[in-house]
């Protein structure tokens, strides 16, 4: 079944199928039109051979007992209107050539009926319509039969049915044009709704789960009802695993800030410096799970939306903005200024608003995470044949660990053991830049303090 | 200031009512949105630190409310959800900042701080001792000198001796106020910070004094 119908084009066998159809018409068509008009002529011929034939028949009479005739030139002339044809006669009796042309075959009386016979055959060099008339004339009293036959060259024939084969052939070709036009025009309205359908599916964002609502026909109906049902399981089940995920981070995350709370009240109010050690590790664990949570949800979702990212119109400039208002607090709380160099202008961009936010902030809070206090952050965007956004930190720099090494997920530089991380943050925003057909650059500040991550864009 | 926090995890409200407190904050508490609809009818609140999941409905229902009604309080979100997902939403539905379960209540703080900072100044947070009037708000110190504007673990240092004038805190008490618990310090970098503060109080009659073994107290010298 796959084999033959289940693949190739609706529209191609659509087509194929009404053309032979058109095709097989338009050939009966042809040959009708013609067989009918060249028998109508050949017809025509006929009955004028046959009234001239009877003309001449009617003109004998009995002379001196032998048959005479008078030939009317009546007979011959009205043969003259068909064409420029060459006409030919004999008149026969008991055998005799009464006049005409001896050499024009004609046909044994005793074959003949009362009607008129005709017959056709080559006759010097051309192909001549005979017709004979049987009559019978009384001499004495003996009846003497007298074949007429009068024969016609079929040039003008042959030119009527060159011409109609010309007519026929026109308006069966005109036949198959239109027919063709016709079934390419009701293929593509007849499959305009799938296309519709299509379109209607595939122009939907990732987050995009409404049921289908497009003018199907009929037979489309149950496709698209399926499709709907299919739409709903999905969005059911996707609802279903987003609320397990954040009914799992509330029940995780809320019991665990209140542990942190209350170690932090605790270490406020212990003494000893080996129990607010061990109070304090206990907050960085706490810190590090969390984070490592939040970063691996990110993750999930920057690798879910890669696949299928929304395109916004955005601006870089904007973007770099909410980053450095939503860190700016962290930022403060080590006396870390965040100094913004950006354009006056918008950087416009295609791209995944979500995403970029995201690649931005895990670059941002790992430059506050590594800066020493009272230091200095410099974001800044230029836009030149390519967006660059970079974040400039007076940290410890990377300590020569190589770009694959610090985007691979979980590897971390080799000389931040010392600090909370889950080594997702420089892979989220590798993953976000390739998304984007950018890059992520890792550099050492030219004068040895500190680092530089930028995420570079092509200009679209 | 006054605080509403709508929290319905009893030991996480008590513990950030407890630490708020300290910071010279009241907060009333309403662990579910019938009490947090009452309790904003009955004072007026000067922030509002909002749960997302609460038992008798979503925390944004009561934000939207609020922003319907022109109630212009700030909101600052605690969520336990994923950054991202959250995060659009949140600030459309009118929400100043949002804060990420488990948190680090400087991290709080810090926001609460920006937060109002951004609402205005409001003479009632300025605080006098002696010559000097510290903002914490604003984050600004003036004394006869003038006006200088403070770096935030000066600003939160300088909080903690106006809590308390004349009070002696002792170096770990005010370690604990300033660093974070992923930053490894020795006690002696609060004295860089207490020196920044005496610079900028020279030519105030007021001093930061240092309480040999104990620690420091702020006293009015004029």
């Amino acid at each position: 079944m796959t084999g033959r119908f289940g693949r190739g084009s609706i529209r191609l066998r659509l087509v194929g199928q009404l053309a032979a159809v058109a095709a097989v018409l338009s050939v009966a068509f042809f040959l009708i039109v013609r067989g009918v008009a060249g028998q109508a002529a050949e017809d025509t011929q006929d009955n004028i051979l046959a009234a001239s034939a009877t003309a001449i028949a009617d003109a004998l009479y009995t002379d001196n007992n032998a048959v005479s005739l008078e030939l009317p030139y009546s007979a011959i002339s009205m043969l003259g209107t068909i064409s420029q044809d060459r006409v030919f006669y004999r008149v026969v009796a008991d055998g005799t050539t009464l006049t005409g042309y001896d050499d024009l075959p004609s046909p044994d009386a005793q074959t003949l009926g009362p009607a008129p016979n005709f017959t056709t055959f080559p006759y010097r060099g051309e192909s001549v319509r005979v017709a004979t008339v049987l009559r019978s004339v009384s001499v004495g009293n003996q009846p003497v039969n007298v074949t007429v036959t009068v024969a016609q060259t079929q040039l003008g024939l042959a030119e009527i049915s060159s011409r109609i084969t010309a007519t026929a052939t026109a308006i069966a070709v005109g036949f198959f044009l239109a027919a063709m036009a016709l079934i390419l025009l009701a293929a593509r309205s007849a499959l305009a709704p799938i296309g519709r359908l299509t379109r209607s599916v595939s122009r939907r964002g990732p987050q995009d789960l409404r049921p289908v609502v497009t003018d199907t026909p009929t037979e489309l109906v149950p496709l698209v009802e399926e499709l709907n049902k299919f739409i709903s399981r999905l969005g059911t089940s996707l609802s279903r695993s987003e609320d397990l995920i954040t009914e799992a981070a509330h029940r995780v995350r809320t019991p665990l800030a209140a542990v942190r709370a209350q170690a932090e009240i605790t270490h406020h109010r212990l003494n000893k410096p080996e129990h607010r050690q061990a109070i304090r590790e206990m907050i960085r664990a706490i810190d590090e799970s969390s984070r490592s949570a939040g970063q691996l949800l990110d993750h999930a979702m920057v690798t879910f939306r890669a696949d299928s990212h929304e395109r916004d119109a955005l601006d870089l400039t904007d973007l770099l903005n909410d980053t450095c208002n939503r860190l700016g607090p962290t930022a403060d709380l080590k006396d870390i200024d965040l100094i913004r160099d950006l354009p006056e202008h918008p950087c416009e961009m295609v791209g995944d608003r979500i995403l970029l936010q995201s690649a931005l902030r895990n670059i941002l809070d790992n430059a506050i995470k590594y800066s020493p206090a009272d230091s200095r952050i410099i974001v800044r965007a230029t836009d030149g044949d390519a967006y660059r956004l970079s974040v400039s930190d007076e940290g410890r720099g990377f300590g020569g660990a190589a770009h694959t090494e610090l985007t691979t997920r979980f590897s971390r530089g080799s000389n931040v053991s010392d600090i909370v991380g889950s080594g997702l943050g420089l892979t989220i925003a590798d993953e976000v830049a390739l998304t984007h057909g950018g890059r992520l650059e890792i550099s050492e500040n030219t004068n040895g303090v500190g680092a530089c991550v930028s995420l570079v864009f092509p200009k679209q | 200031m006054r605080f509403l926090l709508v929290e319905d995890n009893e030991q996480l409200a008590r513990a950030t009512t407890d630490r708020l407190q300290l910071d010279g904050h009241a907060v009333d508490h309403a662990p579910d949105l019938t009490s947090a609809r009452e309790s904003i009818g009955l004072a007026d609140y000067d922030l509002i630190l909002l749960d997302i999941m609460l038992p008798d409905g979503d925390g944004r229902t009561f934000l939207t409310e609020q922003r319907q009604a022109r109630k212009r309080t700030p909101v600052i979100v605690l969520t336990a959800r994923s950054e991202v997902s959250d995060r659009v939403g949140l600030l459309d539905l009118g929400a100043d900042d949002y804060i990420t379960k488990p948190f680090d209540f400087s991290e709080l703080q810090a926001r609460c701080r920006a937060v109002l900072r951004r609402q205005g100044g409001n003479a009632a947070n300025q605080k006098t001792f002696g010559d000097a009037v510290f903002d914490s708000t604003a984050g600004t110190l003036t004394t006869a000198a003038g006006t200088t504007t403070l770096r935030n673990r000066e600003l939160r240092l300088l909080e903690v001796f106006f809590g308390a004038p004349g009070q002696i805190f002792s170096k770990t008490h005010l370690m604990d106020r300033l660093f974070s618990f992923s930053d490894d310090v020795s006690e002696n970098a609060i004295e860089v910070y207490v020196g920044r503060l005496r610079k900028k109080l020279t030519s105030s009659g007021v001093q930061i004094e240092t309480v040999r073994g104990l620690g420091y107290r702020m006293v009015d010298r004029t």
